[in-house]
């Protein structure tokens, strides 16, 4: 028999990922069947548990947007700005003006960075049979060159608005340590133009995808601004009634301890698991979406709402559209501020912070003293809050393919995975697939 | 007199971590001395950068502290060109893409240059600050000597391994 490897049967079988791979991060997946029924999926991140909240306590508040970006290589944008917004929070300064434009700006160098890497090199090689992207790019070396080159674009504008590709040090709370010339950044428009083109052609290359059919329901939560599409500001809201300010966060979102995670585990108050990131974005920011992204998202042959998570991949590729477009607009606009930040002087309180990292919306709330001094920190990184949503499509989506050989079934467990681009190691405060049918 | 073809160099790593500087403190020296006119990247490692940056390089040069359990300061060369990098010594980075990623993707490409070299350096701190370790930085005109033997032979032919 095929799939008794293991000494299983067809009525009992494990599936089992020591550990995945093309995930940031360390983590597994274990899943049990037995009779043809799934009876367990765990989603299992070893990875250590990193203990940022605890050590930012005792720290200066200026300090946050440098350590917390350490959280992590892919999205530091999400943990620099998040922690900066929380903190002018707490001391009632509002960032506006040209120094909120360049935070929009840098924040679409992430996401094009962080898209790219997981559309081209995470993502479409299990779409189109391939182990990694570096097979991919022997068959498919044009598609592959292009998808580095829009890649190598992000970097570019993290580069310039950051001081350097990983880890920007430049970000600071009140909005930056020094700002570019109109020159500097008129200097990424060439490229920013080929980038918007590359990004087309790429959802006309993702829509072409063969995907599972695999419709869910979903409470995706996202952050909603009326005027521009979620990124940086914006009420916490959700496609089943949720629309209130950030400050509300702890109010609707709940973290829970799970025994075979060291990340916790999030749900809607009263409900059940949400989706946050692409999916959830484009479901609540449509009608701020660009009319390119619009057109292209229905020619793709997207709807209104995307509730198949396997095409996750098409909606990361039009929230790529729209930053290049909502880059180019900014470089185009550009009038350089006569000082690179706002002061901010600390004052006793809470102050809340969210924003759309790649995946998803990460919350930040700290409270410090009259000197700055943080005295509490909370901070919730997409993965996280996504985990539960991720074991729930695995719930649903193994009996569908129950019989399928246990490779193939492995193989599809893993990409249904990946459809949430997780990132374990931010998520600890990832991932190995087991099923197991015996 | 060195080249005639084009030489690229790069230093991977954060020169604010003590042992990971030794690639760019490397790639310093080398244009302090014998190559001062060579263009030079300091990299943080992501893979899309160091692959532009080799492109229309004859002779690409790459340095790198590496962890590998040897003994500090112990030097690997590696012909990129015409050998797979052991991954074990390059998978440090918290990035999905890095450098042997990167090496094996320009492979896959057609887009390698006719010479990759790539040293790996054994590291021993790699704690916050500026200054190697005392055994690395004494691997460096080690580094040096290499090299310029390595650009003196267009098919060089130094043993690989720790020297």
């Amino acid at each position: 028999m095929k799939n008794n490897k293991n000494g299983n049967t067809r009525k009992s079988r494990t599936i089992k990922v020591d550990y995945l791979a093309r995930v940031e991060g360390e983590g597994g997946l274990f899943i049990k069947v037995r009779d043809n029924k799934v009876r367990d999926v765990k989603l299992r991140i070893f990875e250590p548990p990193r203990f940022f909240e605890a050590f930012l306590r005792g720290r200066h508040f200026m300090e946050t947007p440098d350590i917390t970006a350490r959280i992590c290589g892919i999205c530091p944008i999400a943990y620099q700005l998040g922690s900066s917004y929380a903190m002018e929070d707490a001391c009632g300064v509002k960032v506006d003006g040209p120094i909120r434009e360049l935070r929009r700006l840098i924040y679409c160098g992430e996401w094009i960075e962080s898209h790219v890497l997981h559309v081209f090199m995470l993502h479409a090689p299990d779409f189109l049979g391939f182990e990694d992207a570096i097979q991919m790019a022997a068959k498919y070396p044009d598609v592959v060159q292009r998808g580095l080159r829009m890649k190598k674009i992000g970097n570019d504008v993290m580069t310039l608005l950051g001081g350097r590709e990983i880890h920007p040090i430049n970000v600071k709370v009140g909005g930056f340590y020094k700002v570019p010339t109109r020159k500097e950044l008129s200097g990424l428009m060439e490229n920013l133009k080929w980038g918007l083109d590359a990004a087309k052609q790429t959802v006309e290359l993702v829509a072409t995808f063969p995907f599972p059919d695999f419709e869910q329901e979903y409470e995706f939560v996202a952050i909603h601004h009326p005027d521009e599409y979620g990124l940086i500001e914006g009420n916490l809201v959700s496609n089943r009634g949720i629309d209130v300010p950030i400050s509300k966060y702890d109010d609707h979102l709940i973290e829970e301890h799970v025994e075979h995670s060291t990340a916790l585990h999030t749900r809607v108050n009263g409900r059940e698991s949400c989706f946050l990131g692409p999916m959830a974005r484009y479901c609540l920011n449509y009608e701020q979406l660009t009319p390119l992204a619009k057109e292209l998202a229905k020619a793709a042959g997207l709807g209104r709402v995307v509730n198949n998570p396997f095409k996750s991949i098409i909606v990361r590729a039009i929230e790529t559209v729209y930053a290049f477009e909502e880059a180019i607009r900014i470089v185009e606009s550009y009038e350089m501020p006569n000082k690179p930040a706002f002061d901010v002087e600390p004052r006793a309180g809470t102050g809340y912070g969210a924003t759309e990292a790649p995946r998803g919306i990460c919350y930040h709330r700290y409270t410090i003293d009259d000197n700055g001094i943080i005295q509490d920190a909370k901070i919730v990184s997409p993965t996280a809050a996504n985990q539960k949503t991720i074991e729930k499509d695995l719930w649903n989506f193994v009996p569908q393919n129950v019989d399928l050989p246990d490779e193939k079934l492995k193989w599809q467990c893993e990409q249904a995975i990946r459809n949430y681009d997780p990132c374990i190691s931010c998520s600890t405060h990832f991932l190995n697939l087991e099923v197991d049918r015996a | 007199m060195i080249e005639q073809s084009k030489v690229k160099l790069i230093g991977v790593g954060n020169r604010f971590r003590r042992d990971d500087g030794v690639g760019w403190q490397i790639v310093q020296a080398l244009r302090q001395t014998h190559l001062p006119e060579t263009e030079a990247l300091e990299a943080s490692g992501e893979g899309a950068s160091l692959i532009e940056f080799m492109q229309g390089g004859d002779t690409v040069l790459l340095f790198d502290a590496v962890v590998s359990g040897a003994t500090p300061g112990a030097i690997f060369r590696f012909e990129a060109h015409n050998e797979r990098i052991p991954t074990r010594f390059f998978n440090y980075s918290t990035h999905a893409f890095s450098v042997a990623e990167a090496i094996e993707m320009a492979r896959a490409l057609g887009k390698l240059p006719a010479r990759l070299l790539v040293y790996g350096i054994e590291g021993d701190d790699f704690d916050g600050g500026v200054s190697l370790t005392p055994a690395v930085q004494a691997a460096i005109p080690r580094v040096i000597e290499l090299v310029m033997l390595d650009l003196k032979s267009e098919t060089t032919a130094t043993a690989n391994g720790i020297t």
